[in-house]
């Protein structure tokens, strides 16, 4: 009786054991990407072919995101996973340890050049909350700077990005080598598009008026692209609580440089933010997009759009 | 010395709204807090703060941070809490703190599920936080409100609720407003909570109420002492509070709290009634 039991169990246990694992390519390439952004590039560079699962979803936040034991079992279904790299996952690597990962994880950053940004009081890039040392070991780190990741927002690293999607995806699943090409080849002419737009619009602004204050240091890389200058006031970070000396900095800092729009962002509190704009008559510009995705009925669905958007939001906001 | 206590109140208006918030919680929190001590309850003060999590965390689920819904949401859960705690303790074998410990704990557990579900880590740090460095008309008006309203109630229940702190048995044999003292009470209670979540955050909506009152204790014998000891050094405290946070660059909320406390240990060594200093020196002999 009881081996007939235990036999039994055995069986039950082998047969939901088999399905999971690493699947092979039924129909699909099953590809996991870790946030809203690099979602919405692989969707666009593998078209029918490639179903994509995102870890970290719109509106959501990768510096502070917690998987949990569903993400592990999706990545652990997975052929391959995009990542942005350059510090911005601080959770990947556990993650991929944890859920016995046996595909490929594609860099989408691979080859662009990145720059650095000044770290934060208690924002920290590549950490997880509860401070991993090993992981913040790899993001560059000299004194106070720390490699910035956010390189999506530059539209000529966009392009750098869909090229290693694009051969990712081909190592991944050689025989749609074509279909990818050309995918990738039309969302480039989109991008291309987009950044001729972008460049135009920033043009249309006075130069006195090109500067910003937003509160998460994410727009380096389109400040230094596209001309705009953004100044992502200090201590006022997605992670620690303010003090009234920081919060005093800002307000003065906006009075004194005529700083015309503070933006808001989609993940962060918008308190703070309504009563510096109210103290010093700038103007709250709307919501920029930086990290994520906006939901699909959001203003931001897909990267581009989150481009149309943010650059809208910044021209209406500055040239009024 | 008055520049560098004045200047930062003139140049900023964020300071003059913070204070203007403290004041009104300074007003309306202590004098709860000293019912509290007297009758015991401190640390249900405690357990109540934790509970209104969870009524706060489904009214920021349904709108977002809105003012309206996250205080209703909080004085709904906290008024669950209590009634249930109550109802608990008077049904079945377990005393009130036990009934209300349960509550609150899953009150609070429930709290955090459901702002991590909606939210990110970073909702949940500015709910638990708040944010009284970015009080907006709306919120100043509902700490004033809720600190009017509470004075005055306060004032209305006054005799019956001193009585029951002191004589609880002979209130309930001489008068039928017992239950209805203790009730009304528990609904102050839940509503000042509710003005310090807003400004102060969860964890320290409570110190504002219960650290000056508890430093009260040192100062004054009878309860109306009290009172008046307790709002004065809540006052204090979050005036030196929120200029320690904008001279030294520390958080408002804990350096808020945290001059509570030192007010706490300053009391407890010089307070004229019980002090520890006092208690050191020679006493008069009582002589014919």
């Amino acid at each position: 009786m009881k081996i007939r039991v235990l036999a039994f169990l055995g069986a039950a246990f082998l047969l939901l054991l088999g399905p999971a694992g690493g699947a092979s390519a039924a129909d699909k390439v099953k590809a996991v990407a870790s946030f809203s952004i690099l979602g919405d590039m692989v969707r666009a560079v593998g078209g029918d072919r490639v179903e994509v699962v995102t870890l970290v979803g719109p509106d959501g936040d990768a510096h502070v995101f917690s998987p949990t034991p569903a993400d592990a079992k999706t990545l652990a279904a997975a052929q391959i996973f995009f990542v942005n790299g350059l510090g911005f996952e601080g959770w990947m690597e556990r993650l991929e340890k944890s859920s016995g990962f046996k595909g490929k994880a594609v860099v989408a950053s691979t080859g662009v050049k990145p720059l650095t940004m000044k770290e934060e009081e208690g924002h920290h890039h590549g950490e997880e909350v509860e401070h991993d040392h090993d992981e913040h070991a790899t993001v560059g780190h000299d004194e106070d700077k720390v490699t910035d990741p956010h390189a999506w927002q530059d539209l000529a690293n966009a392009r750098i990005y869909v090229a290693n999607i694009r051969d990712g995806l081909i190592a991944a699943d050689p025989a749609g080598k074509a279909i990818y090409e050309a995918n990738a080849d039309k969302y480039l002419e989109a991008i291309g598009q987009e950044e001729k737009a972008v460049k135009a619009a920033i043009a249309t602004l006075p130069p006195e008026r090109r500067k910003i204050i937003t509160s998460h240091d994410a727009f380096g890389y389109f400040a230094a692209a596209y001309g705009l200058e953004i100044i992502a006031p200090e201590g006022v970070s997605t992670e620690s609580e303010a003090s009234a000396q920081d919060v005093a900095k800002i307000i003065r800092q906006i009075k004194e440089e005529n700083i015309p729009a503070v933006f808001l962002e989609n993940v962060t509190d918008h308190r703070l933010l309504d009563q510096i704009a109210r103290e010093t008559g700038a103007k709250i510009g709307g919501t920029l997009y930086s990290d994520a995705l906006s939901r699909p009925d959001g203003p931001a669905p897909s990267y581009l759009d989150m481009f149309r958007h943010n650059v809208g939001a910044l021209t209406s906001a500055l040239s009024s | 010395m008055i520049d560098t206590i004045i200047s930062p109140f003139i140049e900023f208006s964020f300071m003059r709204r913070a204070l203007t918030g403290c004041l009104a919680l300074s007003l309306g929190a202590p004098p709860i807090g000293v019912f509290l001590m007297v009758r015991r309850m401190s640390l249900m003060g405690d357990a109540m703060g934790h509970a209104i999590l969870p009524g706060a965390a489904i009214g920021y689920l349904l709108a977002g941070l809105s003012l309206f819904a996250m205080s209703l949401g909080g004085f709904a859960a906290g008024l669950a809490v209590a009634l249930a705690a109550g109802l608990v303790a008077r049904s079945t074998v377990l005393r009130e703190d036990a009934s209300l410990a349960a509550f609150y704990l899953v009150s609070l557990a429930l709290g955090v599920l459901i702002i991590s579900i909606k939210g990110s880590n970073i909702d949940l740090l500015h709910v638990l936080f708040g944010s009284v460095l970015a009080l907006d008309d709306a919120a100043i008006l509902l700490l004033a409100t809720i600190s009017t309203v509470s004075l005055a109630v306060l004032a209305v229940i006054y005799r019956p609720l001193v009585l029951e702190c002191f004589d609880p048995q002979f209130l309930r044999s001489a008068s039928a407003l017992s239950s209805p003292t203790h009730l009304t009470f528990l609904v102050l209670v839940v509503l000042n909570l509710v003005a310090g979540f807003q400004a102060l955050g969860t964890l320290m909506a409570v110190g504002i109420m219960l650290l000056p009152a508890i430093a009260a204790r040192f100062w004054a014998e009878n309860i109306s002492g009290m009172i008046v000891v307790a709002v004065l050094l809540a006052f204090t405290a979050s005036l030196s509070g929120l200029l320690l946070s904008y001279h030294a660059n520390l958080p408002t909320g804990p350096a808020i709290v945290l001059l509570c406390g030192a007010l706490y240990l300053l009391s407890m060594v010089l307070g004229t009634r019980g002090g520890i200093v006092w208690g050191l020196l020679p006493r008069k002999h009582l002589e014919a």
